[in-house]
């Protein structure tokens, strides 16, 4: 294997491990630029997760899985909505009842399926462009869900920042009371956020199930949603720092797996533990830049609205 | 016709104590729903689980030896939420005062005297202290999110746990099995009658008690209330809010780390690759369901206690898979919040056209 081929494999897997983070770190983004705070990723992803290789296995579809598994996901984030959002309930302690219920879930129904071998979704190759030496294969020779991410990015950042419906969910995010006195619906708005990111969440479980490693396994998601949560404060709520983010994390949990493999001498375990303590460095690193972090923090985050109090 | 919420001039006392009985009322019902979906018969299925396990006195005592860690973590967590502090990373404090109170029984196997117990205890106390500094020191330091920092603090503690069973404390005469060895009769916490019951439940009723005189009888207390409901008040009292996480996590970290340690020491005798089916995640659960108060905490402890035995009696019994524990536990939490909203909020019945005629007559 020439040194290239070895870089364009290395960077491959580089991209799968990073994909999962970055759709679940973009629809939390759009979640908490609305002023929630959804704990539950974790819970939401591995629904997804399960459902996804669930409606697979059953129909021969990976397509349909997918859609499976952004159903699910909604689902459990319309559990989240009518807690928080109806009910005032705390935001923290629902988002971690919705993983604790989504772990729980995902354990029963997946039971039956251990085992059992997945069916791949299959990268499409865009024409021509998938032809470029290194690049196409790269970039222009990916699943559907690696298209859809990077789509993700820049449809968040337009609606976000270029448009009037995005000026609403940040309005609503930064100071409910105003946003309800002109008029919009803070509530409906919240809904619609905390659907997106559960549709997104539930992407990137079926990610996991469908590419990552085509098969249910319990747990699967091992803390993924949680970094997921860490990439939006480490990005301070803007979409191409998550990009960015997702991509450093995808690099580190690759690189260690390499260094496992050539032997560095340290034990596997203490190497694996290496994203978890990556993402306690990058929140240190971020929140000591105290200025970043309260320009960016979405004002409202986490305080649950009131209409007329 | 509209349901609308109205905020309550005061707490619902009726409530406070209704509240968590509903939810776990609802939570039965979805329950049996679970269980017709699954083919099974709602009434077998919820007898197996619920009623069967206290029916012989060894499930009675297994489900103290199962709500001992879930109320002694639960005891301390109620604590830090109390304060508005969120450690979620009890799992990872269990595990290193597992680790901290084995010690001397894997490293030191020789050290005997009358001592070795209650430095292990102190050593598990101090081992889930340090592990709960952590995410402390961060949030008080940098204002780092303590959520976020305590939960991936879990799977460190865990993959170290595993590292050390199966690395340099794997026991020497263990055919290469990734346990550590069992541990000497002098390093075994007393057992309480001839089961496998330990004094570790003990630990759990003093935590209790302690706790509660501490929230309802000392300036402490009534200063971890008041920092978590309005820390701006709390602060013009001169209170300091860095003190209250400081307590708040090492209270919590230090009642985890000898849950972890008990657990070991009394229960499991040697380390294992697992060594907690979930309690320090479960017991977040018993703390809310009890609602963060100790006395409450101890009965939310022994129905999370059930549950566990119940998903094993139910697996046994009618062969129904032990995954539904986790369901049970997740959707009672579930419930338990929601019903919560009725002590701060009443509902109130809106009819649309009433409304419009009330605003007419104005």
């Amino acid at each position: 294997m020439s040194d290239l081929s070895m870089i364009e494999a290395v960077l491959l897997t580089i991209i799968t491990a990073s994909t999962p983070l970055l759709l679940a770190a973009i629809g939390e983004l759009v979640v908490e630029r609305s002023g929630v705070l959804n704990l539950g990723v974790e819970g939401m992803m591995i629904v997804g997760a399960v459902m996804g290789f669930a409606a697979t296995q059953a129909t021969g579809s990976p397509y349909i899985g997918i859609v499976a598994a952004m159903i699910s996901g909604v689902a459990m984030s319309l559990l989240f909505g009518f807690l928080t959002l109806n009910l005032m309930a705390n935001q923290v302690a629902t988002g971690l009842a919705l993983t604790i219920l989504g772990l729980g879930l995902s354990g029963m129904i997946g039971e039956a399926f251990i085992g059992q071998p997945g069916i791949s979704l299959k990268p499409i190759a865009i024409p021509v462009l998938s032809a470029i030496p290194f690049i196409g294969p790269l970039l222009f020779n990916q699943d559907i869900l690696v298209y859809a991410s990077y789509g993700l990015v820049i449809a968040v950042y337009f609606v976000l920042f270029r448009s009037r419906t995005g000026l609403i969910i940040r309005a609503v995010g930064d100071n409910h009371g105003s946003a309800h006195s002109l008029g919009y619906s803070v509530i409906q708005v919240r809904y619609l956020a905390v659907m997106f990111g559960g549709a997104c969440s539930g992407l990137a479980g079926a990610y996991l199930s469908l590419i990552y490693t085509p098969q249910w396994v319990e747990g699967m998601t091992a803390g993924r949603g949680w970094i997921a949560l860490a990439l939006v404060v480490f990005a301070s709520w803007r979409p191409a720092r998550v990009l960015i983010g997702a991509y450093l994390f995808g690099a580190v949990s690759i690189l260690q797996f390499h260094a496992q493999a050539a032997g560095i001498g340290l034990p596997t375990q203490l190497m694996s533990a290496l994203p978890y303590l990556a993402t306690i460095i990058v929140l240190i690193m971020i929140s000591r830049n105290k200025t970043l972090a309260k320009v960016n923090t979405p004002a409202c985050l986490g305080k649950p609205f009131v209409p007329d109090r | 016709m509209r349901i609308e919420l109205e905020k309550r001039a005061e707490h619902s006392q009726l409530m406070t104590v209704v509240s968590p009985l509903i939810a776990i009322g609802l939570t039965l019902v979805c329950g049996s729903i679970l269980f017709v979906s699954m083919g099974y018969n709602p009434i077998d299925a919820l007898y197996a689980y619920f009623i069967e396990p206290l029916t012989t006195s060894w499930s009675i005592e297994e489900l103290l030896v199962k709500a001992g860690p879930l109320v002694l973590i639960a005891v301390g967590l109620s604590v830090c939420f109390l304060s508005n502090s969120w450690n979620i990373g009890a799992e990872g404090q269990f595990t290193m005062g597992a680790l901290a109170g084995s010690i001397i029984p894997v490293l030191f196997f020789d050290f005997t005297s009358p001592l070795a117990l209650p430095l292990m205890i102190l050593m598990g106390i101090l081992g889930g202290m340090a592990w709960a500094f952590i995410p402390a020191f961060l949030k008080v330091r940098f204002g780092t999110n303590e959520i976020l920092t305590s939960l991936m603090l879990v799977y460190i503690a865990q993959y170290i746990l595993d590292f050390l069973v199966r690395g340099p404390w794997r026991d020497p005469d263990g055919f290469n099995f990734p346990e550590s060895r069992i541990f000497d009769a002098a390093h075994v916490l007393p057992k309480i009658g001839e089961g496998r019951l330990h004094i570790g439940m003990i630990f759990a009723v003093l935590a209790v008690l302690v706790v509660w005189w501490m929230l309802s009888r000392t300036l402490k207390g009534f200063e971890i209330k008041v920092m978590g409901e309005t820390p701006r008040a709390g602060r013009f009292a001169g209170f300091s809010s860095n003190g209250v996480v400081w307590f708040g996590f090492l209270v919590s970290g230090g009642l985890a780390g000898l849950a972890g340690m008990a657990e070991v020491s009394g229960s499991i005798e040697q380390l294992t690759p697992v060594i907690s089916p979930g309690y320090g995640f479960t017991a977040i659960i018993v703390a809310f369901l009890g609602r963060l108060n100790p006395i409450g905490i101890m009965f939310a402890g022994l129905l999370l206690g059930l549950s566990y035995i119940g998903g094993e009696s139910a697996q046994v019994s009618l062969g129904l898979t032990d995954k539904v524990t986790r369901v049970f536990q997740g959707m009672l939490l579930f419930f338990v919040l929601a019903c919560d909203t009725l002590i701060l909020y009443r509902f109130k019945f809106a009819s649309s056209a009433k409304s419009m005629k009330e605003a007419g007559n104005v």
